[in-house]
């Protein structure tokens, strides 16, 4: 008498919160959840492909498209693959002000993360506070490089340009600022009980399951798995400074935010450690005029803010480009958790849950 | 003749225009207010401090093109707006809006109707405008409506349940269940119905606010959920009735709050006699302010808190918000007897 059908929606590619253009087929028992097909691929843009016609220099441009939230961190990845490669030596200097970058673009997109996770559970005025901290962050890279986005702002062997005068002292001045708004932030929602009804116990993920699904960076760790590229294998400067890497025990949504939350603070104190030690000297290392790696393989992988991003460079020792690039992009990985963390939720949670694993579809789809 | 007909038909162009142009001002106070607490500056093109944006609003969604979906269910679909519209308009007959005024030898009281069971009226109207919401989703031909309109019927109805008892617990005290009746009730025990029911007062907020749709209830509108809601399908003026239904609803939640426990027209602190010299801010005016200061706080709570999920607004609805209000009835209920 009562006939029951599972209802099929598709959320998105045109859809308010799926963050640009991911498509989730949805297979709907009343409110529920019964499965999940992730589709991408609207974002393709062959960049792994274009690398292999483009110079060693060029591509750096290239990976600025990849995760266009956090640029810079994919610039140092690829850089520094790629002196992997050539075995180049990079200043000091050059590595202190990469990983100012790197913390800075880090702070970066965990506003947009926290902003939009928020405004996906409702919460819109916390995405423009996150939006106007951001800012003063894309204020500091235009003023480095010039760029608010895109920014190019690594070169092989080193960097293209020092800091400018006093911008030292604007950073530090950020990182006061950020401090004290974090705690604006976490009035607003950490013990919100909305929120935390929102966001506790909401796509669980116990620590040995995010491993063998292949999750890294924060949605990682908050499973209470201690992996963070920056202290497993310190890449630019992260061995010389102090800092925490934040674990969460459930693995849920909440502790999701959590160790996101708590990596705001880290990063500040990170960057403000390398603003205090910056050493002089060069900012470029002795980078032949011509760059053309020895034939041979190579991996390296940098901590993103979404997760581990590697590239995997193999060149033939020949051309003036790579024989093959490819990217281990960290949102593409973290993705696949979806339809494991979906199943079972309800509709509204399926938004908090996109929201949680923190995706750019840049990155995805490549 | 004058009094029976004219008179009423003055008073109900007046507040026709005035609660139409109110709603168009909520909107533009809404944007403003979220954007204040935003660290935003709103909206500042159209007029000083875009106190002209409510217009060119309007006439942006007049010469807009009505757009019917091939597949829509046209009768359903064209009534559906309309029926979320006029309970809400018309529930307006019965609010005080403030006492008597002597006006060309006349004395006028600001209000159009004062009907012995204007609360009931209130709530029957008021419970229309579901069906308007359900028709609008179901008629759509289109998932997300339908899903939008299924959330809202069950939210709707939960709610008003809600709202409705805390109502008795009001009419219990007042004795009557005329709106004036309950506004005299307040002047004659000199205090405000919101310290005799406090609880009522905060159980009638949190389900009007999600008798209305607002956040954190706002389900049935969730944008990053279900893309527009239940009137996704809907464009142009059509879109529009809904717009002004809801704020309407504000409007109406806000203006009965006032009512039932902030006193209506009376003067703030009956009670305290030294602050004679306020009777002579006219009684309309503590009525508007009173309202107003209820939307703010709507406002307010929007800009501020994230949305409940659907199972847990129905279970604070059910398992919460209604046992509390019957518990309040009951003790109402007792110490009506025992005093």
């Amino acid at each position: 008498m009562f006939d029951t059908d599972e209802l099929v929606i598709n959320m998105g590619p045109q859809h308010p919160a799926t963050h640009g253009v991911l498509r989730v087929v949805l297979k709907l028992d009343g409110e529920k959840v019964v499965d999940a097909d992730v589709v991408i691929g609207y974002l393709h843009r062959g960049i792994e492909k274009l690398s292999e016609n483009r110079d060693w220099t060029q591509i750096v441009l290239l990976t600025d498209r990849m995760d266009y939230v956090a640029a810079a961190t994919n610039n140092l990845g690829y850089c520094e693959t790629v002196e992997k490669l050539m075995s180049l030596e990079v200043p000091r200097r050059a590595r202190y002000i990469r990983t100012i970058l790197a913390e800075l673009q880090r702070l970066a997109s965990h506003l947009v993360w926290l902003g939009s996770h928020a405004m996906d559970i409702g919460a819109v005025t916390v995405f423009l506070y996150g939006l106007r901290e951001r800012e003063l962050v894309l204020d500091l890279f235009e003023e480095y490089c010039g760029a608010r986005l895109t920014y190019n702002a690594m070169r092989i062997g080193g960097l293209p340009l020092d800091i400018p005068s006093g911008w030292d002292k604007k950073v530090l001045a950020y990182c006061d600022i950020q401090d004290e708004k974090i705690a604006e932030y976490e009035t607003l929602l950490t013990q919100n009980r909305i929120w935390l009804e929102r966001t506790r116990k909401v796509g669980v993920i116990p620590g040995p399951e995010a491993v063998s699904i292949g999750l890294s960076g924060p949605p990682l760790r908050a499973s209470g798995v201690r992996r963070d590229v920056r202290k497993d294998e310190p890449y630019a400067a992260y061995e010389e400074f102090d800092f925490d890497i934040p674990l969460g025990t459930n693995g849920d949504t909440y502790d999701r935010y959590l160790v996101r939350v708590e990596e705001f603070r880290q990063s500040t104190r990170i960057i403000r450690q390398a603003i205090e030690g910056l050493p002089e000297g060069p900012i470029v290392g002795k980078v032949p005029r011509l760059i053309k790696p020895p034939a041979g393989e190579t991996y390296h992988a940098n901590e993103s803010p979404k997760g581990e991003i590697g590239y995997f460079i193999a060149s033939d020792g020949r051309s003036t480009s790579p024989y093959r690039l490819r990217v281990r992009p960290p949102s593409f990985c973290n993705l696949q958790a979806l339809r494991r963390l979906v199943k079972g939720h309800l509709v509204a949670d399926v938004i908090a849950l996109i929201g949680t694993i923190d995706i750019v579809l840049g990155e995805v789809d490549r | 003749m004058i009094d029976l007909l004219v008179i009423p038909l003055i008073k109900i162009v007046f507040v026709l225009t005035g609660v139409l142009i109110t709603v168009m001002y909520l909107v533009l106070l809404e944007r403003k207010v979220q954007a204040w607490v935003q660290s935003r500056l709103g909206p500042m093109r159209v007029g000083p401090h875009g106190v002209l944006q409510p217009v060119a609003d309007v006439l942006k969604l007049f010469v807009k093109e009505d757009i019917t979906p091939v597949r829509v269910d046209v009768w359903v679909y064209t009534a559906a707006p309309i029926i979320v519209l006029v309970p809400a308009l018309i529930a307006f007959a019965v609010i005080p809006f403030g006492g008597e005024v002597h006006l060309f030898g006349k004395t006028i009281s600001l209000r159009i109707a004062d009907i012995n069971v204007g609360l009931l009226y209130i709530t029957a109207v008021a419970s229309i405008g579901v069906y308007g919401i359900i028709l609008a989703g179901w008629s759509s031909n289109s998932k997300y409506p339908l899903l939008a309109g299924l959330r809202s019927s069950a939210q709707l109805i939960s709610y008003e349940v809600a709202v409705t008892l805390t109502l008795v617990s009001v009419i219990l005290t007042a004795g009557t269940l005329s709106m004036v009746g309950i506004v005299e009730a307040q002047a004659a025990s000199r205090v405000w119905f919101a310290f005799v029911q406090p609880l009522a007062l905060v159980i009638y907020v949190i389900a009007g606010l999600a008798e209305t749709n607002r956040s954190p209830f706002d389900l049935p509108e969730a944008e990053q959920e279900l893309v527009g809601g239940f009137h996704t399908e809907y464009s142009g003026m059509r879109f529009a009735l809904f717009f002004l239904a809801e704020y309407t609803n504000m409007i109406i939640v806000s203006a009965v709050a006032t009512t039932l426990f902030f006193g209506g027209w009376l003067r703030p602190f009956p009670n305290v006699a030294w602050l004679w010299w306020l009777d002579y801010v006219p009684s309309w005016i503590w009525f508007t302010v009173k309202t107003f200061l209820v939307l703010y706080l709507f406002l307010w709570i929007r800009a501020t808190l994230p949305r409940y999920r659907y199972d847990q607004l129905m279970r604070i609805g059910w398992k919460v918000l209604i046992p509390l209000a019957l518990a309040n009835i009951v003790v109402t209920g007792i110490v009506k007897v025992l005093l």
